[in-house]
């Protein structure tokens, strides 16, 4: 009975302190603090205030954001991008939940309108950043010989896909909703049926493809120009779902300043060579 | 209250000393409780049943209770020989062969999977040779299983291993004595004595193989009624539901409870 006493006693002492220091020390703190003590010894215009933006970013976009944060801090001394890369919908939770984000940068537009509905981003404030189409991708000694889009509805081929809730899992079906009208009715439930996996993002349906696991793969061209040893197969644009990402600041986060800025990096002239460069088509 | 009051006594006569035990044990307590409880309570709510009753969540709770009980079963059959030879015999290099089994309880799931892949996947180092036999692992259902008892069989073998250790060397000896072979030897004394050790080692390596994550969505990938085991369920639901995630968590920490509450009645039945 005392051990239950003590052990309420000590949840609810824990429960209050915790709740005090959510409340008390906001995530960039402790890179703004060394700024505050310097002021006597430095000149207050000699350094810029060391600052963090986090961004959460769409895993299609690893490798292009990986570049764009390096050339942002490059141009913005005393800046430290901090990047998070998942499936969207993930990402999206995690915003929903809590996590301190800055900047979102989403595959699929879905996800953002959620966020706008619940408050996380204003509503004017997404902007569509770059558009992606996909690919079918093969592994280099394409195991099964598949030459042509129709051949992805052969009996026994391993499929790898991403799942329905990811953003390009999502686009795949769809594509294959609009081979159905070419190829047969009964193409796509064919090509599903030769699903073998649904991995959780797109990085994952590119690796089972590149360790030869998987026969064939959808993914976005961007992941196949960043693999290439592999073999693809072309989407004809009638085929084909154009991926339209959206990116905006947080409304919740603490540097909105410097989310706005990176929001505009991204848009400029110099984010969107970067984009072109990791196989995006940039929107300008 | 009477008791209450008997609490501050006895702290007042230990000289509060008490509180260098209580309340670092609390703290950690804490840590385990408050995030389970958390859960727990976020998922009360009118969905709550639409979500932890879904097809999908059935399915993947069927999945996953068949393939951690077939892990279970294939960790018995061949463990309790391994441990028995561990205990009781004496031979060379045991030592490594203990490492051997220790590596899959200390290495992250995710290096367990990758490991499987690069062996057993279409073009890992035995592939060739089990495609030639037609067989091909990942992404079925017998893939889910090799990672449950990659990463789950060791601790079955490890408690079985103990718990022949601990039988009297002298009880081995009369049984010899009275003319008894080495299977009869072992089916007869070793295993009633070692039972306890045996049943709670089981449901260890069973909830450990309920609970996979890693391996097998790096080795058996993600698909509904073949390789999708409830942690995958979890997870992928976080990207969509997160309600449906809240539902099967708590489902799975309901399986979970009652798996740890037989282990806890088989212990002190044998006490």
């Amino acid at each position: 009975m005392k051990r239950l006493i003590a052990l309420t006693l000590l949840l609810a002492v824990l429960l209050t302190a915790c709740g005090a220091a959510v409340t008390s020390t906001p995530v960039p703190t402790t890179a703004t603090e060394v700024p505050t003590l310097a002021p006597t010894a430095v000149p207050p215009t000699a350094t810029p205030e060391p600052q963090t933006l986090t961004v959460f970013a769409a895993s299609s976009l690893t490798g292009a954001f990986t570049e764009i944060g390096k050339a942002f801090e490059a141009a913005n001394p005393g800046i430290t991008v901090t990047l998070n890369f998942a499936g969207s919908g993930a990402l999206r939770t995690q915003i929903e939940e809590g996590a301190p984000a800055d900047v979102f940068a989403s595959a699929s537009g879905k996800e953002m309108d959620t966020l706008v509905t619940g408050n996380f981003i204003t509503k004017d404030a997404p902007q569509i950043f770059l558009t992606n189409k996909l690919v079918v991708i093969l592994p280099a000694n394409n195991p099964s010989a598949l030459e042509k889009l129709e051949d992805l509805s052969k009996p026994g081929i391993k499929l790898v896909l991403a799942a329905e809730t990811v953003p390009v899992g999502n686009y795949a079906r769809q594509a294959l909703d609009k081979m159905n009208g070419s190829f047969g009715t009964d193409f796509k439930d064919k090509v599903l049926a030769n699903i073998v996996s649904n991995e959780d993002n797109v990085k994952q349906v590119v690796a089972k493809v590149q360790l030869g696991e998987a026969d064939a793969g959808i993914v976005y061209i961007s992941d196949s120009i960043a693999a290439p040893d592999l073999k693809s197969i072309e989407i004809p644009t009638d085929l084909n779902v154009i991926a339209k990402y959206p990116i905006a600041p947080l409304t919740k986060s603490e540097n909105a300043d410097l989310a706005a800025k990176f929001t505009e990096y991204v848009l400029s002239a110099e984010g969107q060579a970067v984009l072109q460069k990791w196989g995006f088509a940039p929107i300008k | 209250m009477a008791k209450i009051r008997k609490f501050f006594y006895r702290l007042k006569d230990e000289g509060y000393s008490n509180w260098v035990f209580i309340f670092p044990s609390m703290i950690l307590l804490a840590v385990f409780a408050l995030p389970l409880a958390a859960l727990v309570l976020r998922s009360i709510n009118p969905n709550f049943f639409n979500d932890a009753f879904s097809e999908q969540a059935f399915k993947a709770l069927k999945l996953s209770l068949v393939t951690s009980s077939i892990t279970t079963i294939v960790a018995v059959v061949f463990g309790t020989p391994l441990a028995y030879i561990l205990a009781r015999w004496k031979i060379k290099h045991k030592s490594w062969i203990e490492l051997l089994l220790d590596l899959p309880i200390v290495l992250p799931p995710s290096v367990a999977g990758l490991a499987l892949l690069i062996a057993f996947g279409r073009r890992g180092l035995f592939g060739s040779t089990l495609s030639l036999l037609g067989i091909s692992l990942p992404f079925t259902t017998a893939a889910v299983v090799l990672a449950q008892t990659f990463v789950a069989a060791p601790l079955y073998v490890r408690s079985a291993r103990i718990g022949f250790f601990q039988i009297d060397k002298q009880l081995e000896e009369s049984a010899h004595v009275e003319g008894a072979n080495q299977w009869q030897l072992f089916s007869e004394v070793m295993i009633p004595l070692a039972g306890r050790t045996l049943i709670s080692g089981a449901i260890l390596t069973w909830t450990r193989a309920l609970g996979e994550f890693g391996a097998t969505i790096l080795f058996a990938g993600n698909l509904e009624g073949v390789t999708q085991t409830m942690p995958m369920a979890i997870y992928l639901g976080f990207e969509r539901n997160i309600g449906v995630a809240l539902a099967l968590s708590v489902a799975l920490i309901f399986v979970s409870i009652i798996l740890l509450m037989i282990t806890k009645k088989l212990e002190k039945h044998e006490d």
